[in-house]
């Protein structure tokens, strides 16, 4: 809502040198938000004079068409002569009345203005036009006035160029502050000055020879008020002040008929609608649509209408969609010019509808035929339906003031009865709900402020007035004093917050997660879960697998990604390529996040019920809103390209392998104190020779290696991209675990090497296994340090070469009791793994 | 050795004359000094100090001696020994002194060579920023509660006295299932608050809801349709506006510093009664750019205040609809974005570079923000 300052002191007799700023402040600390103050005509400066056309010389040699103008100023060129003016605006004639600036004036922009030598003559000023004078934009050509002005006339101020207005967010509760009506009562409360209200005024009471009118659906329509107005003069015009106000207001002046329904609008808040009588056939009807209706709206375009949608018809059928757009057969005619007698003609007879619907009604209808309307937005927000009557009358009075009509007397006005809906608050509930200390005498006067009637003393029933729909509940009223004692007055203190236990097991692991991978070289990305075919295709997905089965998004910013990740890895090699691309090819990336997982069929998943909202949900309800639900497991999720170590002085550059990518779980399952075994496995998309299937126990929880080649190069990755993936919620199934301290023995350790040969198929982990279990309790621990192949040993075949460090916890080992311990556990593994002892 | 001899005197035996043995020591001596390195110290020591050495031997003469005798030769010969080892060890001391000298200049490296061999890694501002706030209200006693990221209408809208008729729960603004009922991409956290709430048999409820939020607009350089947030619940007896107040100005001092405070404005929310939107003072100008064009101030447009978010007063039908007595229980809550915080808090100036995880920007945010 657009306020201009000039238009709203007419309602409240503000101190003469506030600003914009200033009321701009009070307003925002009132709740109305203030998003800024627009000076109009801040760096104009005058002469700008009404002129009148004298001559019009055609000068034809330019490439376009130019006028020498002759313009009479009367005294404001200071010599009384005609001003000589050039001007390439063709749409006056002589003895029109223009607007002149006059040299030595400053136009907006700033634009100063000085004779000057043009098209061969001397130019003295500019005649000019609504865009030149910052009034719009939507006129090209010059401003012609209404011949009643005198030559010479200051046009700053018959133009009203100076002006603040405020612009103001309307919050959705505050609907009545679509109007001047309501944001003059929030100015006159925030300043402590009575409010002249525009609704109060005279209205003669209903009668039964008004345009007829017929509501059927009185759910939908409560209120429905309609007058006349005869002998309207077609070629009327809208008066620069209202013409002024209006493009203030921030909309466009367009015939008088609609500029006075949209300046009552933008006065009271009622939206109105002005018909042709001669155009509506029969009474007008107020019923829902037939399913599948048709209307052609003002705007020209044809609607299929649903049986939802509440109409204005008329015997004909729909003329309009209540509160939302009128039909375009009922329009008021454009006025049309006899070009050979000068005679107008056009709409003399019309019938003003000022109406009350429902705000849900409204809303639905607009939504459905996506029409904005100025005024559908106050539909919505709530209008005074008791302000109908009086904006009706105040139409009525502009049509006979600046139209020269005629009202009739016939008087519409029907009226569903509505509750007086009153509440009931302890009146002390605001100083609770603040924490500071009102007082009764203080919440009375507010409530009464604001419009409310007020009975009652410890228990006061309050009565909101009927522009305020959004006063319903005791907190609504608690929000209105509180605001207007001033939410900055209110004391800081904090409540007694009962004693914590921090974050959960859960929280922590995901940070240490985080901090242990990110202290490996890991750089931790948040990437979109939208994922669409396309990469799954890529990665080599087949069709049957569980992360082919996707929750889908009806309504997804690009219909390439429709659905939500089951696996990290989309997001994360998209990132990686981002980097990559962008010329860093050195990269790990790292992400924590849910994937979305459907499991079966379930009938009831995404079916959640539609619950009361009066009642707390039962558990079996509650259940019933979860079983909707997808599973959304927390995973982590690794994918790494180019060097680990780049080229240095210390030497060759090391790539990220497969081997990081399993060591990134390996640092994951340390966070959350499990140990992972790794096997062999084959699993898409990471290459089948090098891809590791982690596990807790006997449980799956993930997968790690190298990417596939051929996924590599359909993503268009590095060759050897690496990955890693882990399901966190199936890594920690186990619960929490609490590491336990280990006995230190202080006797000295024995270390014992062993190379054993084995057949190339045979896993390290499972030699490494059977050395630990020969070996008994005295290892302390084992270490792979070389893996050898070569003619020695003999073709498919590997010798790996253990440390082995044995100690007792009670003494110092025996050579013997080392050696007996490192041949046990030979044998073992010559048993298990067909090991044999490198010779 | 051989046995004492009662007429044997050790100035006759060659060997144990006092000139010779002068002579052994002096030689021994010049031998020490000629050593130029550690080496050749060592080869004076084995020839002059060594088991056969001639001081050794003459030493070894001593025992033949009658014992009126080899008091006076052991004492020479003593004496000689311990200058001899005097010496040496002097000079080792001198010449080790001089290797370590070379040796550690030669050993000199250029400190200055470039060593970034180790790959580096961070954590994204996003999360270290939600922890961060975290840390703040679990201090404070809160719980941080986490709920699913696709969720139910009821639990994302109508609880929160968000009817079926809110424009919020239109395909413009909301993530909707394809082929489903009332099931969503959450566009707040605030299911999670009536989850805790059902959660709780009965009240105290103080919680904290980061996470992951979806709204349909399109990435640009202020708007992504992922983001995350932060909201706040508190619900038990007698909870008021200026705990509210009280609570955020512990936030926003515990994030920006000392004397940084919040204002509330009023506004409209649903799942609040009273609504406000809270502000905080700027804490790059603090309010000093305000009107004074010599020092405008980016972070806040000159305003002096940075906008936060929403905030007010569990709207009692909320409690309702969780089964809370409002009559005898009323809480508060706000929420916020966590992108929109970091970006002014930190000069971020384009949202595509928080989402789109280029390693740059994250790098320089490092475990902890
Ligand atoms: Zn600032």
């Amino acid at each position: 809502m657009r306020v201009p300052l000039s238009w709203l002191r007419e309602y409240v007799d503000l101190p003469a040198g506030e600003t914009g700023r200033d009321i701009q402040a009070k307003l925002i600390r009132a709740g109305l938000e203030v998003e800024g103050v627009e000076a109009l005509g801040a760096d104009l400066k005058g002469p700008l004079v009404v002129g009148q056309v004298l001559a019009i010389e055609e000068l034809t040699e330019f490439k376009k068409p130019i006028r020498y103008c002759q313009v009479d100023v009367g005294d404001a060129n200071g010599t009384g002569e005609p001003q000589n003016i050039v001007c390439g605006a063709r749409n006056f004639a002589v003895g029109d009345k223009v607007v002149v600036v006059l040299p030595g004036a400053v136009l907006p922009g700033p634009f100063p203005i000085a004779a000057r030598q043009t098209y061969g003559k001397t130019s003295e000023g500019m005649i000019c036009s609504a865009r030149e004078l910052g009034m719009g934009d939507d006129h090209d050509g010059i401003i012609v006035l209404p011949p009643e002005y005198e030559p010479g006339t200051d046009a700053i101020e018959l133009l009203e160029l100076v002006d603040e207005v405020l612009d103001i967010a309307v919050t959705a509760d505050r609907g009545y502050c679509l109007s001047l009506r309501g944001v003059a009562r929030e100015t006159a409360i925030a300043y402590g000055l009575p409010l002249r209200d525009p609704a109060l005024i005279d209205v003669p009471p209903a009668n039964s020879y008004g345009p007829a009118v017929k509501v059927e659906d009185q759910a939908g329509c409560d209120r429905f008020v309609a007058r006349s107005v005869v002998g309207v003069d077609p070629a009327a015009k809208s008066p620069i002040w209202m013409q002024r106000r209006i493009q203030k207001a921030g909309m466009r002046p367009i015939s008088l008929a609609v500029d006075i329904t949209n300046y009552v609008m933008l006065e009271m808040g009622q939206p109105l609608h002005a018909y042709d009588r001669h155009r509506i056939d029969g009474a007008i009807t107020v019923r829902r649509a037939a399913q599948g209706e048709k209307l052609r709206t003002l705007d020209g375009v044809e609607r299929t209408l649903d049986a939802e949608d509440l109409l204005i018809c008329d015997d004909s059928g729909p003329i309009g969609i209540a509160g939302v757009m009128g039909g375009a057969g009922t329009e008021i005619a454009d006025a049309v010019v006899d070009p050979e007698t000068g005679e107008v003609t056009g709409t003399t007879e019309i019938v003003i509808e000022a109406a009350h619907f429902a705000p849900v009604s409204i809303a639905r209808t607009a939504r459905r035929h996506k029409l904005p309307s100025e005024a559908a937005k106050r539909f919505e927000r709530g209008v005074d339906p008791e302000a109908a009557k009086a904006a009706a009358q105040r139409a009525v009075d502009l049509l006979v003031l600046v139209a020269g009509g005629t009202a009739e007397a016939g008087v519409t006005d029907i009226v569903a009865p509505h509750p007086v809906h009153a509440i009931s608050i302890a009146a002390d509930l605001p100083d609770r709900v603040a924490g500071q200390e009102y007082g009764r005498e203080t919440v009375v006067r507010r409530l009464q402020e604001v419009g409310c009637t007020v009975v009652g003393t410890d228990v006061l029933v309050v009565t909101p007035p009927t522009w305020r729909p959004d006063l319903t509940d005791p907190n609504d009223l608690c929000e209105e004093v509180i605001r207007l004692e001033g939410y900055e007055n209110l004391p800081s203190t904090l409540p007694n917050v009962p004693a914590g236990r921090g974050l959960t097991e859960a929280q922590r692991l995901r940070r240490r997660i985080g901090i242990a991978l990110a202290s490996a070289g890991h750089v931790e990305v948040q990437n979109y879960p939208f994922i669409g075919e396309a990469v799954l295709d890529a990665l080599g997905i087949e069709a049957g697998d569980p992360r082919r089965d996707t929750v889908k998004i009806a309504n997804p910013i690009s219909h390439e990604e429709p659905s939500l990740r089951t696996t990290l890895l989309p997001g994360l090699l998209g990132a990686l390529h981002r980097n990559v691309g962008r010329g860093m090819m050195d990269v790990a990336l790292f992400e924590l996040g849910r994937v979305f997982r459907v499991d079966g069929t379930a009938e009831t998943l995404y079916h959640a019920p539609r619950l009361p909202v009066d009642r707390r949900p039962t558990e079996d309800e509650i259940a019933q809103l979860d079983a909707a639900l997808p599973r959304q497991p927390y995973r982590v999720g690794a994918v790494f390209a180019g060097n680990r170590e780049p080229q240095g002085w210390w030497g060759k550059p090391q790539a990220w392998t497969w081997a990081d990518a399993v060591e990134a779980a390996r640092t994951v399952a340390d966070a959350a104190r499990v140990s992972l075994t790794v096997r062999q496995d084959q699993h898409t998309p990471w290459h089948p020779g090098r891809c590791a299937a982690l596990y807790v126990g006997e449980q799956l929880v993930g997968h790690a290696g190298e990417l596939h080649p051929r996924a590599v190069k359909a993503l268009n990755l590095p060759e050897r991209t690496c990955a890693m993936e882990l399901d966190l919620d199936l890594l920690t199934a186990g619960g929490a675990v609490r590491a336990e301290a280990p006995k230190i023995s202080t006797f000295p350790v024995a270390t014992q090497d062993v190379a054993l040969v084995v057949d190339d198929a045979v896993k390290a982990a499972d030699v490494e296994a059977a050395l630990r279990a020969g070996a008994g309790p005295l290892l302390e621990s084992l270490r792979l340090f070389d893996v050898y192949r070569g003619e020695s040993i003999g073709a498919g075949r590997k010798s790996l070469a253990y440390a082995l460090r044995f100690r007792a916890a009670d003494r110092t080992l025996t050579a013997d009791e080392a050696s007996a311990a490192r041949e046990s556990a030979v044998a073992e593994a010559a048993t298990r793994v067909g090991a044999t002892l490198r010779g | 050795m051989s046995a004492p001899n009662k007429s044997y005197d050790p100035v006759e035996v060659e060997a144990l004359k006092p000139e010779e043995i002068e002579r052994l020591r002096d030689e021994a001596l010049a031998a020490f000094a000629a050593a130029t390195d550690l080496d050749a110290l060592h080869e004076a020591k084995v020839a002059h100090m060594g088991d056969r050495s001639p001081l050794a031997l003459a030493n070894r003469e001593i025992g033949a001696l009658p014992p009126a005798a080899k008091a006076e030769a052991g004492k020479r010969v003593g004496a000689a020994r311990g200058a001899v080892n005097k010496a040496f060890a002097a000079r080792k001391v001198e010449l080790e002194a001089e290797r370590d000298a070379r040796v550690l200049v030669e050993e000199a490296v250029d400190v200055t060579l470039p060593y970034d061999r180790a790959p580096r890694g961070g954590r994204h501002p996003l999360t270290t920023f939600a922890e961060r706030l975290m840390d703040v209200f679990t201090a404070m006693g809160y719980s941080v509660a986490e709920g699913p990221e696709v969720e139910a209408e009821w639990l994302n809208f109508d609880a929160l006295n968000m009817g079926p008729d809110h424009p919020a729960r239109s395909t413009q603004d909301t993530f909707f299932l394809k082929d489903a009922d009332s099931v969503v991409l959450r566009t707040h956290t605030s299911g999670v608050q009536i989850r805790s709430l059902l959660a709780a048999s009965e009240p105290p409820v103080y919680v904290i809801c980061p996470g992951r939020v979806f709204r349909s607009d399109e990435l640009d350089a202020t708007h992504t349709p992922v983001f995350n947030q932060v909201e706040l619940l508190a619900v038990d007896e007698g909870l008021t506006m200026a705990d509210l107040k009280g609570t955020l100005d512990h936030m926003v001092e515990s994030l920006f510093g000392e004397g940084i405070s919040t204002r509330l404005r009023p506004n409209y929310f649903p799942f609040t009664e009273p609504s406000a939107e809270m502000d905080m003072v700027c804490f790059v100008c603090r309010g000093e750019s305000v009107g004074n064009p010599d020092r405008p101030c980016r972070t806040c447009s000159s305003e002096g205040w940075i906008e936060l978010g929403g905030c007010g007063m569990v709207n009692p039908r909320v409690l309702v609809a969780c089964g809370i007595d409002p009559n005898k229980y009323s809480g508060f809550a706000f929420g916020f974005g966590i992108e929109r915080m970091l970006m002014f808090r930190h000069n971020v100036e384009d949202m595509r570079d928080i989402v789109e995880g280029d390693v740059r920007f994250t790098l320089p945010f490092g475990m902890e923000i």
